[in-house]
């Protein structure tokens, strides 16, 4: 651990934290695009915030000290995945204190505080979302540590930054159990990040919404650090798919010997070039498919978990446990 | 006959137990007077118990020390022992009676059943006998603390034995319990192998055929299970806890379901010397089942004592799946990772004592508050009872598994035992390690699930019953009892490295080896190697807290703090009430509807015509139905064909007597 990598860790939050809405637009303006329409500004997203803190925060009567520190609570767990997770580099000293297993916990504390506060005004609304948004997370969460754990087993290893430079070694390797974690990864980013087919970012259609329901009660600042958290996630998301599917262009404690802020700066533009990718992608996947039937979402769950599984399966078939 | 100096140890375990007796018969000489009870011996119990933690703590690094007690049986006096293992189960209830107590100090009041000074009696019996189990060194002495642990435990599920619901909880938790205890006894009639010595030392000598030894395993995890609550063994649990007072129930949950822990690993590792590895895909199967079942059923109750009466089926089946993984690693020689999920078991053993009696003690204080323990009648209490509520989300979000708190790291360590498996020799665990592996994690995350619920329902949302608004916090003494148990939360999930460094000694006792010195560290928790994994929780909380921190002064600095307070919005609909909200069958209804093959469920639906509809639903044990109904009716077919023996006539028993005797002649001619 030294000064460069300290520097480049809270770099990297700050790039997580200050690009998350972008990518946000982003998906929005390709989702614009595909159904022909005149797509928002790519900084839309950032207005929205700009204007939200700006405004006043209306709070229910009955709203207890735990509804407002959630925002904050969510905020933050979002924005200490982004240390823990090799977006630009992978040389983190904060990833020996958190590791692909802790990043999970974190994504189920954020979702436990969101889900109490949802309750805690206690309105129809918001105990029916808090209660959907565990019942996607009860199986999308498992399935995620799924993912995670094939990828670990290739590389034998659960901290993320040694996965990614792992694998980023072994660049020519196909692994049949990452292809079946791969489709795993994507279902359950779909479905934890609140898009089509579970539900819709863009719905207010209060019988079918599930993130939305949740935080229906949210204004002002409360409200743009959820939103904020929100973007944040689904960058997480993709920096972890990233990572684990496509680690190639990080900047990494190989490259130290060179030039680090070199490297950095060329980690820089390959993310957004992937993540441009990425967005793309998503919004495709949107455009194309329609939202599922509630009663549906376990058995899209169940099919992302038993996916992650069978490419857990098959990893130890084919490789036998070696690691 | 060790020297006595270095039975100081065992010495006080034992002073200690016979004072916690003492104490107990104390509150006998006033048994109404709930001012003594309560204020006095309640808090002097609690310092015996700080001090049995302290006693015992100081005696896991040291060898075992043994003491011979002259009465007892003729020729078998009383052994025992105190060893790194039974130590740390010591150290376990010490630490969690301490707070129990105290809590109980100001819990309870008079005009609930048995008298103060009965339950006192009871109580104090009950904590004198479960430390008894954990030293005990021959099976007499074991047994006979076994049974008065079951006894004393029942009185107090009993003690408000007028309601007949909670005498019908206590005569199953009782037949349960004695159907275990023979399993027990018998295992140990297996275990001395011939020699006809009943002292642990003479079964740990023994040689058993592999036939035997796993007969002896079998028996013992039958009768240790039945205690712990294993699946199909748990149907006591659901009913006993909710009946017995909060602090009885958090006292069995937390801590008497341990004794079971410490039992199996006393026989499977210590007394038998060796192993095999279908025992521990036995357990492992056993306790994922348990664990699967318990999660799912605690997700769709609707009285909170229950709900967390199957969470504790749940946690016990992680506990059992943890051991299974031990006893599996240990059977296929490889130490390393049997030391982990040894740790992991034991971690996830304390950790439960803590937060479980935390969210039990938690619930007393609800039902003193409201008189209520439906889930459907509360909500709302985080205003009205701020103590309870907010010590209650930690046990909460630990019991959730969530970093940085203890229910996390055991999680962890068994999930990392889980996944750096080597080749076992056997294909069929090689392909039930990874199963056993997305099991866990799928129990973990239900089990955020259940503690959502559980916290929302009753501290959030809007007041289902206008009572509720006279609800007040709870007093002191129970504030402290429940403060110490939280704060135990976070000191477990903030120091792993130093709690595994002091319970080296029981793995190097049962398997001869410990975990990587690696481990050990303040800051870092890095179980096998560093490369392969290491979790920091001091460093990820300063992280995690910088960054909370960080974003609050920067929103509010830069903007402003200006807040309205206004009705709830609630997608602007404005005849909402508190009936609207989910109420806990709600909560519970994905569950029903994902897992409905474990439920026997009847529903009574209204018609749509009715004025006044009333929707009911039922979610019973399959177990029941299935299994002890039978059990007992034929149990009464065959009390009922013996009962034809009965004639009642002189001459007819005269004539059995004789042929019994014939029977015997031939036999022996």
């Amino acid at each position: 651990m030294n000064s460069v990598a300290i520097l480049t860790q809270a770099l990297e939050v700050v790039a997580a934290i200050a690009l998350a809405p972008m990518l946000t637009g982003w998906v929005n303006q390709c989702r614009a695009w595909l159904s022909n329409r005149r797509a928002p500004p790519l900084l839309q997203p950032y207005r929205a915030l700009r204007k939200l803190l700006h405004k006043d925060v209306v709070l229910a009567e009955n709203a207890s000290p735990l509804f407002r520190a959630v925002p904050y609570i969510l905020f933050g767990a979002m924005a200490t995945a982004a240390a823990i997770i090799p977006s630009l580099s992978t040389d983190l000293p904060f990833g020996t204190a958190a590791d692909a297993i802790a990043l999970v916990g974190l994504f189920a504390t954020a979702r436990v505080f969101i889900a109490l506060a949802a309750m805690d005004v206690g309105t129809a609304f918001g105990s029916l979302g808090a209660r959907r948004e565990m019942m996607i997370g009860f199986l999308a969460e498992p399935a995620l540590l799924m993912v995670v754990f094939t990828a670990s087993l290739i590389c034998g290893s659960t901290a993320l930054p040694t996965i990614a430079e792992t694998l980023v070694g072994r660049s020519l390797a196909i692994y049949p159990s990452l292809a079946f974690a791969a489709v795993a990864f994507v279902m359950v980013a779909l479905a934890e990040n609140a898009r089509i087919p579970i539900d819709n970012p863009t719905t207010h259609l209060e019988l079918t919404m599930i993130h939305e329901a949740m935080v229906l009660e949210y204004s002002g600042r409360h409200l743009a650090l959820i939103e904020w958290a929100s973007a944040l996630k689904l960058f997480n998301y993709a920096c972890i798919g990233i990572a684990l599917f496509g680690p190639w262009g990080l900047s990494g404690s190989t490259a130290e010997a060179t030039s680090p802020m070199l490297a950095l700066g060329l980690a820089l533009p390959v993310l957004g070039l992937k993540l441009m990718l990425l967005g793309a992608g998503l919004a495709l996947m949107e455009t194309l498919s329609a939202k599922l039937r509630l009663f549906r979402a376990p058995e899209y769950l169940a099919m992302a978990f038993l996916l992650g599984v069978l490419g857990l399966l098959v990893h130890l078939l084919l490789w036998g446990g070696a690691q | 006959m060790p020297e006595p100096l270095t039975a100081a140890g065992l010495q006080g375990v034992v002073g200690i137990a016979l004072a916690w007796i003492g104490v107990g018969i104390l509150g006998l000489l006033r048994p109404n007077h709930v001012g003594i009870v309560a204020r006095l011996l309640f808090p002097a119990g609690a310092l015996l118990g700080l001090a049995m933690a302290v006693v015992a703590f100081t005696a896991l690094p040291l060898p075992a020390q043994q003491m011979v007690l002259p009465i007892g049986l003729p020729d078998l006096p009383l052994h025992l022992r105190l060893d790194a293992l039974s130590a740390f189960f010591l150290v376990l209830l010490g630490s969690a009676s301490a707070a129990i107590s105290i809590f109980a100090a100001g819990y309870f009041r008079e005009g609930e059943g048995t008298a103060p000074g009965l339950l006192c009696l009871q109580y104090h019996v009950f904590l004198a006998s479960m430390s008894l189990v954990l030293v005990a060194d021959d099976a007499y002495a074991f047994m006979v603390a076994w049974e008065t642990m079951a006894l004393s435990s029942y009185f107090l599920v009993t003690t408000q034995h007028r309601i007949p619901e909670i005498r019908r909880a206590g005569f199953v938790y009782l037949l349960i319990a004695h159907a275990g205890a023979l399993g027990i006894l018998l295992s140990f009639g297996v275990l001395q192998g011939g020699s006809w010595q009943f002292t642990f030392d003479a079964m740990r000598g023994a040689a058993l055929s592999p036939g035997w030894a796993s007969t002896a395993f079998l028996l013992s995890l039958f009768g240790f299970g039945a205690k712990a609550g294993l699946v199909p063994l748990h149907v006591w649990l659901p009913d006993a806890h909710p009946a017995a007072p909060s602090p009885v129930s958090a006292m069995m949950s937390g801590v008497m379901l341990k004794t079971a822990l410490y039992g199996v690993l006393r026989v499977s590792f210590d007394l038998l010397d060796q192993p095999l590895w279908w025992w521990g895909a036995i357990a492992l199967v056993l306790g994922l089942f348990s664990a699967l079942y318990g999660v799912a059923f605690a997700a769709v109750q609707t009285d909170m004592k229950r709900l967390l009466a199957y969470s504790s089926i749940e946690n016990i089946g992680i506990a059992f799946t943890a051991f299974g993984l031990a006893l599996l690693f240990h059977c296929f020689d490889m130490p390393a990772l049997a030391a982990l999920a040894l740790a992991a078991m034991l971690y996830h053993a304390l950790n439960h004592a803590f937060f479980k009696s935390l969210l039990f003690l938690a619930t007393g204080s609800v039902l003193h508050a409201t008189h209520e323990r439906s889930l459907g009648k509360l909500g709302g209490l985080i205003g009205r009872m701020p103590w309870v509520a907010w010590l209650a989300l930690i046990g909460t979000l630990a019991i959730a598994g969530l970093p940085p708190l203890n229910g996390f790291v055991s999680e962890w360590m068994l999930l990392q035992s889980f996944l750096f498996t080597p080749q076992i020799p056997q294909p069929f665990v090689n392909m039930l390690i990874p199963l056993g592996a997305a099991a866990l994690a799928l129990v973990a995350a239900l089990a955020a699930y259940v503690m959502v619920k559980f916290y929302g329902v009753i501290f959030l949302g809007q007041m289902r019953e206008p009572q509720l608004a006279e609800a007040r916090d709870c007093g002191r003494l129970e504030r402290l009892g429940l403060g110490v148990l939280a704060l135990g939360c976070v000191l477990l999930g903030l120091a792993p490295g130093w709690v595994l460094g002091q319970i080296d000694p029981i793995s190097q006792l049962l398997l001869g080896n410990g975990l990587s010195p690696a481990g050990h560290g303040i800051w870092q928790l890095t179980p096998l190697s560093a490369e392969r994994a290491s979790y920091g929780p001091i460093v990820f909380l300063l992280g995690a807290v910088l960054v909370v921190a960080l974003t609050y002064f920067v929103v509010r600095r830069l903007y402003h703090g200006r807040i309205r307070r206004a009705p709830a919005w609630d997608c602007g609909f404005p005849a909402q009430n508190a009936r609207m909200q989910d109420s806990a069958e709600g909560f519970g209804h994905p569950i029903r509807h994902i897992f409905a093959p474990l439920f026997s469920m009847r529903r009574q639906l209204p018609s749509p015509f009715d004025r006044n509809p009333r929707y009911r639903v039922d979610v019973e044990d399959r177990f029941w139905t299935a299994l002890y109904l039978p059990l007992a009716r034929g149990v009464e077919r065959a009390a009922e064909w013996v009962g034809r023996l009965q004639q009642g006539r002189i001459a007819a028993y005269l004539l059995y007597s004789f042929l019994t005797l014939t029977a015997l002649l031939v036999i022996v001619l």
